[in-house]
């Protein structure tokens, strides 16, 4: 049992690549982990953020790499459906990226309209990471990664990025 | 043998790699033109925005290639589908291939193709075939985002100042003869359709032009009257002439140096 959570706990742990403060496990992107101790292998299932994120490599060679050094081979599946959702962030994620100055994502049914598209430059609330304060104008639909908007905090006039809700 | 299921079943997948190609190429395309306006967009932000644009449809692209090449028994692999084909094996519309004019042109292209993408995806999540339903579940949430991009810029430039409003009604006037394209029924997706993988394309014209002239109306703009011509063949192979200056730069490395690895 041990040596099981062992290498789960260091696969879990891996950091995403692209923001580092978080784990692929509170992510959401680490789908299962499936350990056969006789065979001293794990099959490892992670979904990408996005079709195109290229950190899906990054990750896939460090989850056998960490596998490797538990005395595990890791064979890895990247899984497309069910599409991956900022829903499946654990609050332990959510609440690193805060710190780390990222607004972490809100519930995701919003932004599901099935209607004509509604245009508006911003048309929820995202409290700034830094002051707390919820008067924060979009700059930008997109930020320096697909799964990022870039934000400003009308309140202390800090830039910040947010977690897009998807 | 006809009634050997693998047999039945080999001959039944070709139509649906058919009409699959035509929609990863579509995407693989359409991100090469997109991609370009990095460093050339009106903003810094707009050229991360369109980056992150066209990585979305490369991934789309990536997924289905492998999977096209199974379907087909050919084996090829996404570069192959990527750097290897010449201009005639290549299966996008004419409208994706165009080479980008200014900023308004490119949102004018991007409006519509998301709306027809956004309809895609969404009738393509009922797809019989569960490697398209779960890539179509992935890019319907990304291209949802497209669609809203492309409309807030449309409303800004349409909704703007006079010149703004100017081009913006010329660049939707240049698009429209590549419209039409989109939403034509050629036999590979009345193949897909009828085996329930693939989608009619015109059953997806009413529903993507509501959404284009919702957004076109809050922006001051106008819906064009039917051009008097209009582009067609891409889904067989047959191109514009932007189509091959556009492979040539996609292409180039892939295939002046064979194999090479990085």
């Amino acid at each position: 049992m041990a040596v099981e959570s062992a290498v789960a706990q260091a696969i879990s742990s891996i950091p995403d690549p692209e923001v580092p403060v978080v784990s692929i496990a509170d992510l959401g992107i680490l789908r299962s982990v499936d350990i056969d101790e006789h065979a001293h292998t794990v099959a490892v299932t992670i979904t990408p953020t996005y079709s195109g994120c290229p950190a899906m490599e990054a990750i896939a060679s460090r989850i056998v790499f960490e596998a490797d050094r538990q005395g595990y081979a890791a064979d890895v599946r990247t899984q497309l459906s069910p599409a991956w959702t900022t829903d499946w962030m654990s609050e332990q994620g959510r609440e690193a990226l805060r710190r780390f100055g990222i607004a972490p994502p809100g519930a995701v049914a919003a932004g599901e309209s099935r209607g004509p598209v509604p245009v508006a430059i911003s048309r929820h609330v995202v409290t700034c990471p830094h002051c707390g304060a919820s008067d924060t104008t979009e700059i930008s639909h997109f930020g320096s990664t697909a799964c990022k908007a870039l934000r400003r905090c009308n309140a202390c006039l800090e830039p910040f990025e947010e977690f897009k809700a998807i | 043998m006809a009634h050997d299921p693998a047999v039945a079943e080999a001959a039944d997948s070709k139509p649906c790699a058919a009409y699959l190609l035509g929609l990863a190429d579509d995407a693989m395309v359409y991100a090469q033109r997109l991609a370009e306006w990095m460093t050339n967009a009106p903003q810094i932000e707009e050229d991360m925005a369109l980056g992150n644009l066209a990585l979305d449809l490369l991934g789309q692209a990536r997924a289905l290639y492998p999977y096209i090449g199974s379907l087909d028994g050919t084996g090829r692999g996404e570069d192959d589908f990527a750097m290897q084909r010449s201009e005639r094996d290549w299966r996008n519309v004419h409208l994706v291939e165009q080479e980008r004019g200014d900023f308004a042109d490119e949102m004018a292209r991007l409006l519509w193709f998301s709306a027809y993408q956004v309809e895609l995806h969404t009738a393509l999540t009922g797809s019989t075939d569960e490697v398209v339903a779960g890539v179509a579940g992935k890019a319907l949430k990304e291209v949802r985002y497209h669609l809203d991009h492309a409309s807030l810029w449309v409303v800004r430039l349409g909704d703007g100042t006079e010149e703004s409003h100017r081009r913006m009604q010329a660049a939707l006037e240049r698009v429209q003869p590549y419209l039409p394209e989109l939403f034509d029924d050629d036999e590979a997706s009345v193949g897909a359709a009828g085996r329930g993988v693939g989608v009619l394309p015109s059953s997806l014209r009413d529903a993507a032009v509501n959404r284009v002239a919702s957004v076109l109306e809050q922006a001051t703009l106008s819906m064009p009257e039917p051009s008097k011509w209009r582009s067609r063949g891409g889904r067989a192979g047959i191109h514009s002439k932007p189509m091959g200056y556009l492979l040539a730069e996609l292409q180039h490395i892939a295939r002046s140096y064979p194999g090479a690895a990085w």
